[in-house]
């Protein structure tokens, strides 16, 4: 899913990380957003609705909307269309609204 | 308390238009940007802008957020916090701003509002599938980190942005199904129309959205035709399959801080939505308050620019920090936001300025 060829633009190939979601290993390239490296692994639904269960996805990828709010390295209502991806990091679908752990 | 003379809100082309004007002009300047570098959504332009020489034209978007860039790095007079979101603004002029994780305040003399507009959203059976993005989102995608949006990808919307964004997405490698549009005419320049077209994508005005398909991901579309009452014809529906649905259907200006200190607002649909009442300065009802870019009225990066320039070459005279060359500068930039204004195209912005003018 990642462009190969353009005819503007060149993407420098960056340091390739690994990184978890929901338990599965995936990589992706150092400082992108995490939503971004799911993307171009081919996984789109970063979560579901808290009542009716529904898939989400995200939707403006600039942090403005918050459809894809997920826990990353147990801290929850991460927007991860704009949280840059590190080596390592666990990413999981959130289950309700997240609780805050106390410092 | 951080103090500056002049705080601006946004790191976009018209906040750091803004900054360098009022930092020239002799002001201390600070930018609170959101994000982790400056360039708002110039970032993720890659066609040439229109306009005049002045206004960048004939250079690529991303290219002009770079230019702008190493002028603000070599102003002594401009700090860039980012990572910095503003989330507060209070009657006092405080400025309550997330910085990497500590609560700071900011005391400005004056500030500028720059903090441009959200996407859209469109009405339509499961239209919460992940597959279906925002026309911004599916650029940042491809332009910026050089994901692919999806295979194939219905555009909901004609206007520029629909335009634009699905000669982006051909030229990434995606195949465009069709570009539909509820209106029964195309909105955007019949130049980008024209150029989409000749690669075989079809545009299909008096068309929308009636229900997105699929269980995990958008797996198709249902369409429907309108009629000249943009009802629905019945019987006319029709399957297109797409793994990306992509909403251009237009932007809302950012405006939640001007509500919190009680700028006097106006509510114009020719400009996206609520903004705030302001004069031919860029000055809104509270005489320290400026605003600029799609913040005031959505646009476009080029007229985002010219406002950012006014807005922050009058903070600055507000302040006091005016010289001989202020009011040759701000006719110039009256003139430059005038012309990209004209025309038949500009009809709608102007009708809808002259309902967000501050008595």
């Amino acid at each position: 899913m990642r462009i190969e060829k353009h005819p503007i633009l060149t993407f420098e190939k960056g340091e390739i990380v690994t990184f978890t979601f929901n338990g599965t290993i995936y990589q992706g390239i150092k400082g992108e957003p995490i939503a971004s490296a799911l993307h171009a692994n081919g996984v789109r639904t970063l979560g579901h609705t808290h009542d009716k269960n529904r898939p989400r996805g995200l939707y403006c990828a600039i942090g403005n909307c918050s459809s894809c709010l997920a826990t990353v390295n147990g801290k929850p209502n991460v927007r991860i269309c704009v949280e840059p991806l590190t080596d390592g990091m666990v990413v999981t679908q959130q289950k309700g609204r997240g609780v805050l752990k106390n410092d | 308390m951080i103090k500056t003379d002049v705080a601006v809100i946004g790191g976009g082309p018209a906040g750091m238009c803004a900054a360098i004007e009022a930092a020239n002009a002799g002001a201390k300047v600070i930018i609170f940007e959101r994000n982790s570098s400056l360039g708002g959504q110039l970032v993720k332009q890659t066609h040439m802008f229109f306009g005049s020489q002045k206004q960048y034209a004939s250079t690529r978007g991303f290219d002009i957020s770079k230019i702008l860039r190493d002028q603000i790095s070599q102003n002594e007079n401009i700090t860039v916090l980012t990572n910095a979101t503003v989330i507060g603004m209070y009657e006092d002029g405080v400025l309550t701003v997330e910085h990497e994780n500590k609560y700071k305040k900011v005391l400005p003399r004056a500030t500028v509002v720059a903090t441009g507009a959200s996407e859209k959203f469109l009405p339509f059976n499961n239209n919460d599938l992940p597959g279906i993005y925002g026309a911004g989102a599916v650029q940042t995608l491809m332009n910026v980190y050089g994901v692919k949006p999806g295979d194939e990808v219905v555009m909901v919307g004609a206007g520029n942005i629909g335009l634009i964004v699905s000669y982006q997405l051909l030229q990434a490698g995606v195949k465009v199904n069709a570009v539909i549009d509820a209106a029964p005419r195309i909105g955007g320049y019949l130049v980008h129309a024209s150029k989409i077209r000749r690669m075989g994508v079809p545009i299909l005005t008096s068309t929308t959205v009636k229900t997105a398909h699929g269980t995990d991901c958008v797996e198709g579309v249902t369409l429907v035709k309108l009629d000249e009452n943009w009802k629905e014809i019945p019987d006319s529906e029709f399957y297109i399959p797409c793994d990306n649905l992509c909403i251009a259907v237009g932007l809302s200006p950012l405006t939640e801080l001007m509500w919190q200190i009680g700028i006097e607002m106006a509510y114009v649909p020719q400009l996206g939505g609520y903004v705030p009442k302001s004069n031919k300065n860029m000055q809104t009802s509270r005489p320290e308050v400026f605003v600029a870019g799609d913040a005031s009225g959505v646009e476009e990066a080029s007229s985002a620019m010219v406002e950012g320039r006014i807005a922050g070459l009058n903070a600055a005279a507000f302040l006091g920090f005016k010289n001989s060359e202020t009011d040759s500068k701000l006719a110039d930039y009256f003139e430059q936001a005038d012309s990209l204004r004209s025309g038949p195209v500009g009809e709608k912005i102007r009708a809808g300025l002259k309902l967000a003018e501050l008595d």
